[in-house]
């Protein structure tokens, strides 16, 4: 189930009360590159030529704090949910 | 029952004239679009050339870049490709690289560089123009102005721009070096930044460069090969396409005088006037080397099997009537316009806003300050590069 872009969805069990990370993604500001979904399709795909995260809150994983290092836009921005601190992209 | 074998065409689909793009691709966009053609080196590859496939493929993981280097695939040049760099890497290597350049080249970041690349332009134009009535805009100004701004960036000294014009020429220009020629220019411009490496070991620096010494040092993300590499490529790509794109920019609109006139009455259409001069003009040839599928993929009702290479037609997409609406028209006015001349995928071009932004310098300063630029050569003494790299004029003798 996903949520809307940039919201997170409800916790569906008690294992998901460990941090993860949000995933936002400013569709205004992307020019379509397709480098996310290019690099990191786990988490990205292409919707109407914009980004479109699969997912608002996902697992702490490597490949996307990339992919949110790699948009030329910087129109994706991750962070980690109990905190707010912005993991990628890096300042 | 008889099985009709599709054509296999020999490609590239010779001769590629000044910036046109080949007549056939437009007929296999309608009836064949993924087809059989025949490399002069390694065998049969398919051809993609409408854009939604190519944009599909390009975005599609399981086409592999690396699996070219050092392979016997099908390819325009004899020799294979080396391990040149991140354009041939494939994750999690390319990521990696990826990461340490992207930071450079935000919208964000490459604004701050505006100020700098007016200045630069503004005093190559003052050189240019100076007692003069007429010079060569090629050697005045389209090649120093990315050059000096990409120099300035790596943290590479311009006055050193004769040792490695050459190698960047060998790399973007394959076809005009002979396999020897090219490994040795690529040898010495390796020892060039191994020098350059070497300094900032001893003096670090807060250039690109240095960042990138200091993410190899400190960090351990690249190795040194990858590091010497990587400047090369951000050279190489720094500079000659840019180089090349300003003066067919200024060649297009000086042959489409309702668009120039347009543009010089408007200048906030820039932007977007660079962004359909990318479209329009076909830059290269397209893709110079193939992608090659890792598992079985299905394009276009065609089964591309495992370990196939495909080979996709970027300026054919840029042309895609089911894409763009009028596409063979220059309309500096369009709106729709997500082209792919910067590429599309996980390799889309890390200098994309910088080279926009140098384009719009050069374009902005070019049209202000020349408001009665013409051409000063006559159409058919142009001298065409034969690079399928990087096209464009070699020379382009303008008056004002």
């Amino acid at each position: 189930m996903e949520g809307q872009y940039g919201r997170p969805r409800p916790p569906a069990s008690v294992g998901e009360l460990v941090s993860g990370w949000l995933v936002a993604a400013d569709r205004s500001a992307c020019i379509g590159s397709g480098m996310c979904a290019g690099s990191a399709p786990r988490y990205f795909s292409i919707v109407d030529g914009k980004v479109a995260p699969r997912s608002a809150e996902v697992a702490p994983d490597d490949d996307l704090a990339a992919a949110a290092d790699n948009c030329p836009m910087e129109a994706i921005l991750v962070t980690e949910r109990d905190t707010g601190t912005v993991v990628a992209p890096e300042p | 029952m008889t099985t009709i074998t599709p054509p296999v065409r020999s490609f590239p689909f010779l001769p590629l004239e000044r910036l046109d793009i080949e007549p056939i691709v437009a007929e296999l966009r309608r009836a064949e679009p993924v087809s059989r053609i025949q490399l002069p080196y390694g065998g049969e590859a398919w051809l993609v050339t409408r854009y939604r496939d190519v944009k599909d493929v390009l975005a599609d993981a399981r086409f592999s870049r690396a699996a070219v280097v050092n392979a016997d695939v099908p390819r325009r040049q004899p020799l294979p490709v080396g391990p040149e760099g991140i354009m041939y890497m494939d994750p999690p290597d390319h990521t990696r690289m990826r990461r340490l350049i992207t930071r450079v080249f935000t919208a964000r970041r490459v604004q701050e560089l505006r100020a700098r690349t007016q200045q630069i332009a503004d005093g190559l134009l003052n050189r240019m123009t100076r007692g003069a009535s007429r010079a060569d805009l090629v050697e005045a100004f389209a090649l120093p102005l990315p050059t000096m701004v990409i120099c300035e960036l790596l943290g590479v000294p311009f006055g050193d721009r004769e040792s490695f014009r050459r190698g960047a020429d060998a790399l973007m220009s394959s076809h005009d070096f002979t396999p020897d020629e090219y490994v040795q220019e690529l040898r010495a411009l390796s020892a060039f930044f191994a020098e350059l490496v070497a300094q900032r070991r001893r003096r670090p620096t807060d250039d690109l460069l240095g960042a990138l010494v200091q993410a190899r040092d400190e960090k351990g993300r690249l190795s040194e090969m990858e590091l010497v590499s990587l400047a090369i490529t951000l050279l190489a790509g720094g500079h000659e396409t840019t180089a090349g794109q300003i003066t067919n920019f200024v060649y297009t609109l000086l042959r489409h005088p309702a668009e120039l006139a347009t543009l010089r009455a408007a200048p906030d259409l820039l932007p977007g006037a660079v962004d359909e001069l990318m479209r329009y003009i076909p830059l290269g040839s397209g893709h110079h080397a193939a992608l090659i599928a890792t598992e079985p993929v299905e394009l276009a009702g065609v089964s591309i099997a495992a370990g196939d290479a495909v080979f996709v037609h970027i300026h054919s997409g840029n042309k895609d009537p089911e894409e763009f609406t009028e596409p063979e028209r220059l309309d500096l006015t369009r709106a729709y316009n997500p082209h792919l001349g910067f590429g599309h995928g996980a390799h889309y071009c890390p200098g994309a806003q910088l080279a926009k932004m140098e384009l719009q310098v050069a374009l902005r300063t070019i049209l202000t300050r020349l408001p009665s630029l013409r051409l000063d050569v006559d159409e058919d003494a142009i001298q065409w590069k034969a690079s399928m790299v990087v096209r464009g004029p070699r020379h382009l003798w303008v008056s004002w």
